[in-house]
């Protein structure tokens, strides 16, 4: 296959994952997975009868999900979210996201490291949420994680690449695919993200909150295409000197 | 029977899992449960008795980023 992203033992088509939360109706759903072609989507866990309903019936059974350990606050609530979400019967993957920091809701990167360690050796494939740092990101992949996902901004913000120095040393640094989450508020941060050679993009709040989610999702599906070719056709030199060079040759007129 | 579920004290006249989990009108094709910190595996439903003062948490999917 043709440029495939291979996480655990996958082998994906798609480099758009997409979220399901905050949709103002769980039934567009469907067409917007459809639109972004994603094989990837994300769910939560929670209480059952609580004010959410279950996303399932709307999640096609073709696409792979990755359930994540949202509310979790250390290492041990989310290994314990992790082995709940495995029980559902939907896959072993998982994305581990540990969050005490309820203002910012940054990711805590030690209780991320815990969580992936014990979790990578019970066989989950492991795609940990993180702030895009090196040393994080190393630790991580020792521990077993299939990548890593640095958040572009915080999350739910729409705010974009704000980040885009410290993924660029991440995806320069690590051979493991780098994955960009949160953040990313535009199809066009999205097609930055990946030009820059992230290996994938994941996006929820951009499309959900969009007036029109699934026309959206189809312009981040575009916008992800649209940069990882870029990037796989290695962009010309930007010159330093502000003088044009011409494009066309610069002989005389019909001389 | 008394029973702890999602965190409610609840009393309940059914003593399987897959009873209360009818009772409550829950799919359970859509439900992980743990019983005591311990996940009860969705074939196991019928053969699980409830105890008296048992804590079970019902979850299950919703959507999320």
């Amino acid at each position: 296959m043709e440029d495939a992203l291979i996480l655990g033992a996958v082998t994906l088509n798609s480099r758009l994952f997409i979220g399901t939360g905050k949709y103002a109706s769980d039934a567009l759903i469907p067409a917007v997975i459809e639109a972004s072609g994603a094989e990837v989507v994300t769910v939560a866990l929670r209480r059952v009868g609580m004010q959410q309903e279950g996303v399932m019936d709307h999640i096609p059974e073709n696409v792979r999900l990755l359930p994540n350990t949202s509310g979790a606050r250390t290492a041990e609530e989310a290994v314990r979210l992790a082995r709940l979400a495995k029980a559902a019967g939907c896959g072993d993957w998982v994305k581990i996201e540990v969050i005490a920091d309820t203002r910012h809701l940054l990711p805590d990167g030690y209780e991320t490291c815990k969580a992936t360690e014990i979790l990578a050796k019970e066989g989950f494939t492991v795609l940990p949420y993180i702030n895009p740092d090196l040393y994080v990101a190393r630790s991580l992949i020792s521990a077993g994680a299939a990548c890593v996902m640095p958040l572009a901004a915080p999350i739910g913000t729409n705010r974009g690449l704000q980040t885009k120095e410290m993924i660029g040393i991440l995806i320069e640094e690590l051979d493991t695919p780098v994955i960009v989450d949160a953040g990313l508020g535009r199809p066009s941060q999205a097609c930055e993200a990946m030009e820059m050679g992230a290996a994938a993009c994941l996006v929820n709040t951009a499309i959900a909150s969009a007036d029109d989610p699934v026309t959206m999702a189809r312009a981040f599906h575009l916008a992800v295409r649209a940069g990882r070719e870029s990037f796989l056709a290695g962009a010309g030199l930007v010159r330093d000197s502000s003088l044009a060079e011409a494009s066309s040759p610069l002989t005389g007129f019909l001389q | 029977m008394h029973l702890v579920i999602n965190g409610q004290p609840q009393e309940v006249t059914c003593s399987r899992l897959d009873e209360l989990v009818q009772s409550l009108h829950l799919d359970a094709k859509r439900l992980v449960a743990e019983i005591n910190g311990e996940i009860v595996a969705r074939e196991h439903f019928a053969t699980t008795q409830l105890q008296e003062n048992d804590k079970l948490e019902l979850v299950h999917f919703v959507g999320g980023g």
